[in-house]
């Protein structure tokens, strides 16, 4: 096959890794898997531990799916692949509920929504279905990391506007009862802003990161 | 909790997509006009309402820890949770197919319309979420079930509908270039969910 002559990086397949990082993303370009990706930004933590966990399932299910693509037959592949999928993720759920109590109680019901997270199922229709086992890793790689890129920067975001902290340390100085009470910025009288730290801001958050992308990158605007 | 309780709490202050941003994919995708916007909208009504209720007798008769007692005392100290994920899968993908064959022999029109997307409520977040989220709430009975799918149904088709009519309005004006389509349609569903923030409070 042609596939085996090219080399394990070349050009083509470093553009599977950076593609979705920037031009491609899964979430701000291809608009997939909005939901997780807004409900679990409150804090960097559980943000960090579910990009790590839907990284695993999208670079395992997609390995999977692209060794078994000439066995699946088409009719009842998207039954196959939610079954693939769905045992990562238990696989996932009993990992975290084992080592990470808390972030698991943090997370809920959104880790059983790996499941349907649509970057997990698009990739798998789109790329492993047609794709080697070696480009369906890379592509794995390359979009698990693209969700993870904007959910660390939105989470980022919420949690030092929100509550002053970054992974539950306070890098901006404690906060007092009173303005003289405090360190840091809350000194100088400054508040936290807790309007941050509900739903609507998620998704303002990411739709001011589209704008900013959108206007550096003028290819990606609609008309 | 009573029937009106569930279903006004479903629709308004659990909302599925500006409370929990479920379904969102769909959501964002499917809402450019209002028409295709009303088709996905009932489709995923009917399924939740069917597939709420089923995945409530298999987490009551099979899932949950002690729920095989009527196998026999024996088998009550089995759990069987951990397996909830691939169960409720499996049955709303099956009953993902039976909608697509439905729509496709009695509305083509609409078939051609949802396209892709039909198939892919199987992997809408909000059905799924649904049912995570009954499992979660502990109803008392079948119908207490049932009442919450068809309320969270409404809730998300109520959502669509309102974006699909709002974008349809908002091609006409102007907005800077880099914000058209996604970054307004995000912004907005913002604004939108700090408006249905208001409900968030309200007890019957």
């Amino acid at each position: 096959m042609a596939e085996e002559k090219e080399a394990l990086f070349s050009k083509k397949n470093r553009a599977l890794l950076s593609d979705p990082l920037d031009d491609n993303n899964p979430i701000s370009v291809q608009v997939l898997g909005i939901c997780s990706a807004l409900a679990i930004t409150v804090q960097l933590k559980p943000a960090l531990v579910m990009s790590i966990a839907v990284l695993f399932v999208i670079i395992a299910s997609n390995v999977i799916v692209s060794l078994l693509r000439n066995l699946i037959p088409s009719r009842i592949r998207i039954i196959v692949q939610l079954l693939i999928v769905a045992s990562l993720v238990i696989l996932v759920d009993q990992i975290l509920k084992a080592y990470a109590y808390d972030v698991s109680k943090e997370l809920s019901v959104f880790v059983g929504l790996i499941i349907t997270n649509c970057i997990v199922m698009g990739r798998l229709e789109a790329f492993a279905l047609a794709n080697g086992p070696w480009k369906a890793f890379l592509d794995g790689v390359g979009n698990g990391a693209g969700y993870a890129l904007i959910l660390v920067i939105v989470a980022f975001f919420r949690e030092l506007l929100g509550s002053g902290k970054l992974m539950g340390f306070e890098v901006l100085g404690h906060k007092a009862k009173t303005i003289a009470e405090s360190t840091g910025v809350y000194a100088l009288g400054y508040e936290n802003n807790g309007f941050m730290l509900l739903s609507p801001m998620a998704l303002i958050t990411v739709g001011i990161i589209i704008w900013i992308q959108r206007s550096k990158n003028r290819s990606l605007i609609e008309d | 909790m009573d029937y009106i309780n569930i279903f006004v709490k479903s629709i308004f202050i659990d909302n599925m997509v500006f409370a929990y941003f479920l379904g969102m994919c769909s959501y964002l995708a499917v809402s450019k006009t209002v028409k295709t916007a009303v088709g996905l909208g009932s489709a995923v009504i009917f399924v939740l309402v069917v597939t709420v209720p089923i995945n409530f007798l298999l987490d009551s008769y099979l899932l949950k820890p002690g729920a095989l007692q009527w196998l026999g005392d024996s088998y009550a100290s089995i759990d069987l949770s951990f397996l909830s994920f691939i169960m409720f899968i499996a049955v709303i993908a099956s009953m993902v197919q039976l909608v697509e064959m439905i729509v496709e022999r009695f509305a083509p029109a609409l078939y051609g319309a949802l396209g892709i997307f039909l198939p892919l409520i199987a992997v809408n977040c909000a059905i799924l979420g649904g049912s995570l989220f009954m499992q979660q709430k502990d109803f008392s009975n079948i119908s207490e079930s049932a009442v919450y799918g068809l309320g969270s149904g409404i809730g998300w088709f109520l959502a669509i509908l309102a974006i699909a009519a709002i974008r349809e309005k908002i091609a006409y004006s102007n907005i800077p270039a880099p914000l058209k389509g996604l970054g307004i349609t995000f912004i907005i569903t913002g604004l939108m969910a700090i408006g249905f923030m208001s409900f968030s409070g309200i007890k019957l």
